[in-house]
């Protein structure tokens, strides 16, 4: 069964502009899909539209057969606690500890009153500890996250995200911000949650490099169109300059892991 | 050697210049601004003859004050520590009122805008009014004592306190908001993580910086009868006790001086 299915979405933003035209396509549980395409391609708003940071204009976006841009507002938050996402700019909360930023991804999960009071029962305690453990960041637990470099961040970002058990992680551009052998630590963390914990994930690149290596399946968008559709094995370079609709250049690769030993 | 040629091809009077009307509009705007000043010095009475008449007088109360009466100084502790705790209560009560004042009056949080607009509205609204208007209206309204001082208090120290804050909140890093936002957290949850940890340390240096105000202000509240140590200084004042008036201006000033020392360390220490 399908976890995400996408039924002719469309975003048109106020300005006018066309981010996504009639896109669709179904994501199986425990999938590993990369997006790729240029800036303004509609990436961003693929995943946005996934867990309704933006409203679709047109179509439908089914999580477990449920009408994201239908559901109210309590029935979105618990969707949203079902669906982890990682940023660019990792929004932590910098003057908090690492262990507050991923409690804060467990409070959808918690009362309000104890996450006002800070009573955080051992079971979410435990979680919390452990989803550091998994990004291999539990020694940070008690830091400050603006003491954090920006591959550590990161990987609390994805603690945090973790935290909230979620059956959808969605990451925008997460090693946009970082150097390569940190970003393909990042990129095998997420690798690492979606094989060992069957997360299914979704990933927006634009390094090409990346997107082979760790995607299992390549989605390409152009201009808010949905111009490819495979396993990842099937793209060549040519496969890229269609989704690019121009040559591949320096730019579009990360280089290879240097951080292999 | 460097020599800048002069193969002057070019004119400089055809380089543009801003409008020369510019250069007038400000000569007859001070002209009217000058004009209104003499206006205004002259309907007020003021003048420098009537300066120099007045300063005898005004030597020979400072004679008559000079020196202060330290034996009255335990008289006047009782309505010290009154001005102190109307300074504590207002400043108290107006800071946490101010708290979901300024949460509705910033638009990273409230993402209602009809509400923003009007909470906005609201907060101007109160600080439109000077706290000794307040404080006299109280006073008329409730009678004299600390308590019309008080009340004044609250709502300077939250139309400060707000305006101050929400200002802030308005510049905060919106990321982790909508990080925690896709968690599925509800709204009082978003705040607690990622909006408290940002602000709190903004918001208790303007709560400091309130309370050095008022402090100073509650010692003149009692001018219109708001209690406190003003009080006790208009009745020196007008039974003619000025050396006990001296002191009492003394001791406020000292006081003011310790409570702003204090209150601006404290605020280093927070940023």
């Amino acid at each position: 069964m399908s976890v995400l299915e996408y039924k002719n979405l469309s975003v048109t933003y106020p300005g006018g502009v066309e981010a996504l035209k009639n896109v669709s396509f179904e994501i199986e549980k425990g999938e590993f899909i990369v997006v790729v395409g240029l800036s303004g391609a509609g990436k961003s708003t693929l995943l946005r539209a996934t867990n309704r940071l933006v409203d679709a204009t047109g179509g439908e976006v089914l999580f477990n057969n449920q009408d994201i841009t239908k559901v109210n507002k309590r029935e979105l938050r618990d969707i949203r606690s079902d669906i982890g996402m990682i940023f660019q700019s990792f929004n932590l909360i910098k003057r908090s500890s690492v262990f507050r930023n991923v409690m804060a991804g467990r409070a959808s999960h918690l009362p309000t009153w104890r996450n006002l009071l800070g009573i955080y029962p051992e079971h979410d305690k435990d979680i919390v500890f452990n989803s550091l453990d998994r990004v291999n960041i539990l020694e940070k637990a008690f830091a400050r996250a603006d003491e954090l470099s920006g591959g550590q961040q990161q990987r609390v970002g994805i603690a945090r995200a973790l935290a909230q058990e979620p059956q959808v992680m969605l990451a925008d551009e997460p090693v946009a911000s970082l150097d390569p052998p940190t970003s393909h630590m990042v990129m095998k963390d997420l690798q690492n949650i979606n094989r060992e914990l069957g997360i299914t994930v979704i990933v927006n690149l634009h390094f090409i490099d990346l997107a082979k290596e760790y995607g299992e399946r390549i989605i390409g968008l152009n201009n808010g169109e949905l111009v490819f559709d495979g396993p990842a094995e099937a793209t060549d370079k040519e496969t890229f300059e269609m989704i690019y609709g121009r040559s591949i250049t320096a730019e579009e690769e990360i280089g290879r892991d240097s951080s292999v030993i | 050697m460097i020599v800048v040629s002069s193969n002057s091809n070019f004119d400089v009077s055809k380089i543009p210049r801003p409008n020369k009307s510019l250069k007038r509009n400000w000569t007859i705007g001070l002209l009217i601004a000058f004009a209104f000043l003499v206006y205004s010095a002259r309907n007020t009475g003021f003048n420098f003859n009537t300066v120099a008449d007045g300063l005898p007088d005004f030597f020979r109360l400072i004679r008559q004050m000079y020196p202060p009466k330290w034996a009255t100084f335990p008289s006047l502790i009782e309505p010290f520590i009154e001005t102190i705790q109307i300074a504590i209560v207002g400043t108290f009560i107006g800071a946490v009122i101010a708290i979901p004042v300024s949460l509705l009056a910033a638009n990273t949080v409230n993402k209602n805008n009809k509400l923003y607009l009007v909470s906005k509205f609201i907060m101007n609204l109160i600080r439109t009014v000077p706290r000794i208007l307040y404080a006299a209206v109280f006073v008329a309204a409730v009678g004299i004592g600390p308590f019309p001082g008080v009340i004044a208090l609250i709502f300077f120290s939250l139309a400060i306190v707000a305006k101050l804050t929400s200002e802030s909140l308005e510049a905060i890093d919106t990321g982790p908001i909508e990080a925690i936002e896709t968690s599925g957290a509800n709204k009082l949850e978003v705040i607690l993580y990622s909006v408290v940890p940002q602000i709190a340390p903004s918001y208790i240096s303007y709560s400091l910086y309130v309370f050095e105000v008022n402090i100073r202000t509650s010692t003149v509240l009692g001018l219109v009868g708001a209690g406190g140590i003003g009080q006790t200084l208009m009745t020196s004042l007008n039974l003619f006790m000025y050396q006990r008036a001296a002191t009492i201006i003394v001791a406020t000033f000292a006081l003011v001086i310790i409570i702003d020392l204090v209150s601006t360390k404290l605020r280093e220490r927070l940023i």
